[in-house]
Parts: C-alpha cells; sequence; structure tokens
C-alpha cells in the first residue's frame, strides 16, 4: 500500500467537484453584476458582460456635412470632405450609403451611386463626397458603418446610483437606512444571547433543560408565522413602522439561533477555568464578562456575520415592520424592488444598485469569514 | 489549633453516596494527602473543601468557622486544578493577579505579591507570555503560583502532576516538597492517584476507597503498620502479598499455619477465639529472602524471573486461583525458572488480616 498517502478516495473528488460547482453557481452570476455595472447601456443592450473585455461590432449611422454649408466647386461638379469621426475615432470594418445594404464596401472603397454621385470613405473616416449641384444639397449623405468598438468601462452608473441620482436612482439613502437597520439589530441579539447563553450553559436553577428546550423548538418555527402577529402587536403598543419596530423584530427573529450556537459553544469551554475563577472570587457577572466573553470571541463573531448579512439582505421583514409612505426609510433591498418596478429596463442601473447592495456582505464575508468558519465549528461539532 | 476539620462529612448524589462520614482533623502547616484508586472520591472530597461541591451530611470548620455554605473565594483556599485551568487570553501575569484584582486590591500591592511568587517559582521571565506559549511544566508553575499570590490559608492539589511526563513529574514533585518547606505554616491537601507521590509529600496520607476513609496516619506507619488489606496492598509496590492461614495458637505471638506446610510466629497479639479461624498473612515482597532451612513461610515454583540489576523479582506459580505471590530480592540473584525455593521473612515484617480483611493491630 505503498500510494496511501497520494490517494485520494472518490469521495475527496466528490468533495473537489462539488465545492467547484458550487464557486462557479455563485461567482457566475456576482461576476456578471460587477461587470454589467459597470457598462453603459447600450453595451449592455448590444452584448453580454461575458463579450465586455473584447472589441465589439457595432452599426452607427454617420452623415456627412450639409452640402448647401460645405459644398466645394470643382470641376463641373461639387464636393464635399470631411470626417465622420470627428474626435471619436473607430476602426471600420464596413460601410454603406443605404440602410438596405449598410456593410456593402471596405474602408477605402468608393461607392458609385446614381448618376455619377460617389462617396469614398477612409479607414481614419474621413469621405469625400462628390455629384452635381443636385445631388450635394439638402441634407449630408447618410454614411452607414460597422465599427469595432474597443471594450470601455465607465463609473457613471455608480455615479448616478451613489451620488448624482435622483429619486429612486439614488441608493445613498437608502444605504445609510439600511446601516441604521443593521447594525442595531446585529448588536442588540448579541448581548441578550450572550447573557442567556452564559445562564443557559453555566448557572443551576430549576427549569433550565426546559428553557434550553425551547429554545431549540423555537428555531423550527418559520418566521412568516410571527409576521401579522408580532406586527399587531407592535402597533398596540406604538412601536409599529419604524426603525425601533424593525430592530426588535430582528431580535426576537434571531435570538433562538444566538442562544443556541452561543450556548453550545460556551458550554464547551473547560469547567475547570469557571471553577478556578470562582475559587478566585469571581461573581458571575464577572466570569462572564472577564473570563466567558473574551473567550467566546469567535461563536460572538460568526454569530454576528450572520445576523449582519441576514439583516441587510432582508427584504420580508423590512416589508412588514418598515413602512413609510415618504420613502425616508426605505432600505436598500425594497428601494431595488421599486427600482425594477419603475426602471426596469434598465440593466446597467440594476446591476449597480444590486452590486452596492451586496458589496457590503461581501467585504464583511471576506473580512471575517475565518471566524465564521471556526466558529461554526466551535458550536455544533465541539 | 486546628486547621481544617471535617466531621462526619458525607456526600450523595441523590440515592448515590459517594463519601460516607468522613472524619478528619488536619492541622495547621500539614501537608495531607488523599490517595486512593479512580472513583474513590478523593477529588468530590477537595472539591467539598473547596466549595465547589455541596457538602450534603456533616460539617466542614476552617480556622474553627463553619464553611459549609460560604462560597469558595471566602474560605481561603486556594486550589490548583489537574488541567492548569489557566485562563488562556490572559498572560501570565494577568492570570496570576486575576484574584487580587477581583478583591480590589491595590496596582502596587498586586505587583509585589505577583512579582514575589514569580520569583519563588522562577517565573520572572514568562510573565509577559500568554498560556499557549508555556510547556507543560511552566503552565503548571503559573497555576501554583496564581494560588501563592493568594496567600491562602489552604491550598489545594488536584492531581496537579497527573498531565506532566515522567520525568518532570519527579522534578515538579521535589518543587512541590521545596515549596511546602517554604511556607511551613501554610497547610496543604494535596490529591494523587500516585503512592509515591503521597509517600514522598505528605506528612500525612488519607487513604479513600469506595467513599470511605481506609487509613489515615503518616506515610512510614501506612507502610509499617497498615490498617486492613486494601491499604497494604495499595502502598508499596509490587503489592504485598497476601497468604491464606489458618491460626494454630494465640496469645502475645500467633502462630499460623499455610496450606503448603508453611509455618510462621507472628509477634501480634491474637484472642482466643482466633484459633482455629482463616486469616490472611501479609508480606511484603522486598521482606522475602530465600531460605533452606525447614522453617520456611512459603515454598513455590518459580514462573518468571525480572533481573532488573539492583533487584530481582520473582514470580511463582499461583496454585489453585490465588493471587501469584513476589518477592523482591536486592541484587543480582541467579535463580532459574522452574525450580521450586523456599522464602521466609523476619518475624516482625510479618502482618495478620483477619477473614474481613481487618489487621489484627487495630481491633
Amino acid at each position: 500500500m505503498a500510494g496511501i498517502a497520494g490517494h485520494k478516495s472518490a469521495l475527496t473528488w466528490a468533495v473537489h467537484i462539488s465545492v467547484a460547482l458550487l464557486v462557479v453557481l455563485w461567482l457566475f452570476p456576482t461576476i456578471g453584476l460587477f461587470v454589467s455595472s459597470f457598462r453603459t447601456a447600450d453595451q449592455i443592450s448590444s452584448s453580454g458582460w461575458w463579450a465586455a473585455l473584447t472589441s465589439s461590432e457595432q452599426n452607427q449611422v454617420y452623415r456627412a456635412a450639409d452640402p448647401d454649408d460645405n459644398r466645394v466647386a470643382e470641376g463641373d461638379g461639387f464636393v464635399v470632405t470631411g470626417n465622420i469621426f470627428e474626435d471619436e475615432p473607430r476602426e471600420i470594418r464596413a460601410w454603406g450609403v443605404s440602410s438596405r445594404n449598410v456593410s456593402a464596401f471596405q474602408a477605402g472603397e468608393t461607392a458609385e451611386m446614381k448618376d455619377g454621385e460617389t462617396v469614398t470613405l477612409q479607414p481614419d473616416g474621413s469621405y469625400v463626397w462628390r455629384g452635381n449641384d443636385k445631388q450635394l444639397s439638402g441634407r449630408g449623405q447618410r454614411i452607414f458603418v460597422t465599427a469595432t468598438v474597443p471594450p470601455e468601462f465607465t463609473a457613471d452608473n455608480y455615479k448616478t446610483i451613489l451620488f448624482s441620482g435622483t429619486g429612486q436612482d439614488n441608493m445613498a439613502k437608502a444605504f445609510f437606512n439600511t446601516l441604521t437597520v443593521t447594525i442595531p439589530a446585529t448588536i442588540i441579539p448579541i448581548v441578550v444571547a450572550a447573557f442567556a447563553a452564559y445562564a443557559l450553559a453555566w448557572m443551576e436553577f430549576p427549569g433550565r433543560a426546559l428553557l434550553i428546550a425551547a429554545v431549540v423548538a423555537l428555531l423550527v418555527v418559520p418566521l412568516q408565522l410571527a409576521l401579522i402577529p408580532l406586527l399587531r402587536l407592535h402597533l398596540g403598543i406604538g412601536i409599529g413602522k419604524g426603525y425601533l419596530g424593525v430592530w426588535l423584530a430582528h431580535t426576537a427573529f434571531g435570538m433562538p439561533l444566538a442562544v443556541y450556537l452561543l450556548r453550545n459553544y460556551m458550554v464547551g469551554l473547560p469547567r475547570d477555568i469557571i471553577e478556578n475563577a470562582k475559587v478566585d472570587g469571581a461573581t458571575d457577572f464577572q466570569i462572564f464578562t472577564r473570563i466567558i466573553l473574551p473567550l467566546s470571541f469567535p461563536a460572538l463573531a460568526s454569530f454576528a456575520i450572520f445576523q449582519f448579512l441576514w439583516t441587510w439582505n432582508d427584504l420580508l421583514v423590512a416589508k412588514v415592520f418598515l413602512i413609510d409612505a415618504t420613502g425616508s426609510t426605505t432600505v436598500m433591498t425594497n428601494q431595488i424592488v421599486e427600482l425594477l418596478g419603475t426602471r426596469g429596463g434598465n440593466w446597467e442601473i440594476l446591476a449597480t444598485a444590486a452590486f452596492v447592495s451586496i458589496a457590503v456582505p461581501l467585504f464583511v464575508f471576506f473580512a471575517m469569514q475565518r471566524y465564521l468558519v471556526r466558529g461554526l465549528l466551535a458550536g455544533s461539532v465541539k | 489549633m486546628t486547621s481544617l476539620s471535617l466531621k462526619d462529612v458525607s456526600k450523595s448524589y441523590g440515592p448515590v453516596e459517594v463519601l460516607r462520614n468522613i472524619d478528619l482533623e488536619i492541622e495547621e502547616g500539614e501537608l495531607i494527602v488523599f490517595v486512593g484508586p479512580s472513583g474513590c472520591g478523593k477529588s468530590t472530597l477537595l472539591r467539598m473543601i473547596a466549595g465547589l461541591e455541596k457538602i450534603t451530611g456533616g460539617t466542614l470548620e476552617i480556622d474553627g468557622t463553619v464553611v459549609n455554605d460560604v462560597p469558595p473565594a471566602q474560605r481561603g483556599i486556594a486550589m490548583v486544578f489537574q488541567s492548569y485551568a489557566l485562563y488562556p487570553h490572559m498572560t501570565v501575569y494577568d492570570n496570576m493577579a486575576f484574584a487580587l484584582k477581583l478583591a480590589h486590591q491595590s496596582k502596587d500591592e498586586i505587583d509585589k505579591a505577583v512579582r514575589s511568587a514569580a520569583e519563588t517559582l522562577q517565573l520572572t521571565h514568562l510573565l509577559d507570555r500568554l498560556p499557549k506559549a508555556l510547556s507543560g511544566g511552566q503552565r503548571q508553575r503559573v497555576a501554583i503560583g496564581r494560588a501563592i499570590v493568594r496567600d491562602p490559608k489552604v491550598f489545594l492539589f488536584d492531581e496537579p502532576l497527573s498531565n506532566l511526563d515522567a520525568a518532570l513529574r519527579v522534578a515538579t514533585r521535589i518543587e512541590i516538597a521545596q515549596l511546602k518547606e517554604s511556607m511551613p505554616e501554610s497547610t496543604m491537601i494535596y490529591v494523587t492517584h500516585d503512592q509515591v507521590e503521597a509517600m514522598t509529600l505528605a506528612s500525612r496520607i488519607v487513604v479513600l476507597h469506595g467513599g470511605d476513609v481506609e487509613q489515615f496516619g503518616k506515610p512510614l506507619e501506612l507502610y509499617e503498620r497498615p490498617a486492613n488489606t486494601f491499604v497494604a496492598q495499595f502502598i508499596g509496590s509490587p503489592a504485598m502479598n497476601l497468604i491464606e492461614a489458618k491460626v494454630t495458637a494465640t496469645g502475645e505471638t500467633t502462630s499460623v499455619q499455610m496450606a503448603d506446610g508453611g509455618h510462621a510466629d507472628v509477634p501480634i497479639a491474637s484472642r482466643e477465639s482466633d484459633l482455629g479461624t482463616s486469616v490472611k498473612l501479609g508480606v511484603r515482597p522486598e521482606d522475602l529472602t530465600i531460605t533452606q532451612s525447614d522453617d520456611y513461610l512459603v515454598s513455590a515454583e518459580v514462573e518468571i524471573v525480572e533481573a532488573l540489576g539492583e533487584t530481582t523479582v520473582l514470580y511463582f506459580k499461583a496454585e489453585n486461583g490465588d493471587p501469584s505471590l513476589i518477592a523482591k530480592l536486592p541484587g543480582i540473584n541467579k535463580i532459574d525458572k522452574h525450580t521450586t525455593v523456599r522464602m521466609t521473612a523476619e518475624q516482625d515484617k510479618l502482618h495478620l488480616f483477619d477473614s474481613a480483611g481487618k489487621s489484627f493491630l487495630y481491633r
């Protein structure tokens, strides 16, 4: 069995392949969103985001200069010269003078039209348009160009979404509204749950096991079940439809998992350390603040990340508990939904808004993912 | 003056009684070792003294005050745990200062106490380290230092050496002995299952077995005058040989006759009623010597010879289910396997136990 150390079982491969699939599944739309948010509406409509890095072909219509002002006599006719790409040179793949055949000629060729009228288009965009008095009058000759457009990225979408946009296009206010919801909705349950978890893990009192069982039972209650009763309660006591209501709602919905996760972690801390602190003269509160809290940091961080992500991405609770006709407390998820209604065709705006809303969770995840994994393992598997 | 006194202390978890009627009077300045096999209740007894387990019967007094319901911190005790129980997120200094900070002592006092304890234990250069950056022996010393800074009336050690490797264990054992010597007035209680630690450290040993105190006495007293067969076999290595015998004469000296023809006159008094009863004759392996005379104690076939250089250990063939006898002879002894030898021992090295296992000396 010489190869045992290097041998990979089928299971290992299955794991690797599933991981790769999951990564692709997650990365594909995210990158698409990211790339789209830097493209213009034209680019999005002419090609997919995967073509963003290669040049794209675009059909464009130019018009020669107004012959009445610019024509110059030449022999028995007139000529108009100029450049269709005034300050924006492009690579011409083909061109034409009729909308029926927009790519009839190559750059440098001369298009012969009726009665000796000709147009010559050079690769640099300069043209020579010859004809008689009647032909070179009125409006300028249309020139259809199939041009290759180099890849181009713009931060204009972000300017619109974050700063210059008006009304629903501007997410800046919603961004801060979301933060206003998310930060207290993360901190409050952690503080409350940490106290509860310590008591359930290390303090002796009658009914402790029943309480733990109740917490576990609450884990399986779907949030939707409690929405309306809770809203009625909030309205009844007068805290509905404001930040306080949504904070308390998020706290309540996050609490069972928080208590469960933290209690399981704390109960795994060595008993000797806690007993030693008792012999050293620490009260329960001192044991909690000086010993348990610092040692539970991985579990606290892991739950904080969860709760932050949930409340950040939450739409349902915000829709129910944070309703405001003036829109001054609208969170980002809600605003994107509204944007979808009013600007449904403007993919560049939608993509940018969506990316702004996932940027913070992405950052939080990558900054703290080691706590996420460690805390999860520590809390459950032990 | 009595420093610590347990009166009729017992402990039960529901219907399960784990300690029964423990009576101990411990003087100030003593180093008491609780020793016994696993599950004998020695750690539980220590934790009851510490205040970490509730005392379900009897009273515990420290310095004349009943402390049954006093929380651990106010009992004037300090405990060193088997796992060291260092606070992993605090430096060595903070670990040692923690209890003093909780007691609201001034910064200067704390600093002085910590530094002098660190000096004693040679921890000064480690004060800024975290526990994870220490070796096992250093962690153990920090745990002891944490107890010293509190200047307690009673030190409690819960198997403090069991997590150390053999060499370190010996070194730390000697350090603890020196520490005790440098603090003659402090009382220490030390739990171990290792009889060598018990014999070398203790001023008196409590042998616990199944929730009962089997014997409480000085180390050599336990060795020379064990109160029962359990103590006789627990103290000393290899364990004492117990040989079935019948009493043939009583009086100041008791005569016994073994089944295999051996015979002994033991200078231990017996009653007339003992005549003809079956007893156990105890003799330690190291007290047995080879003899050619007819006045032998045992005669048996050698099954295994372990020549260790400084000693030679003989294992005799067990007959009809008896535990096999062991003899430990000094130096090198050339004895072949499967030879039958006769062994004897000096009379005053013999022990007599009745059929219930109780020593004749303590009846």
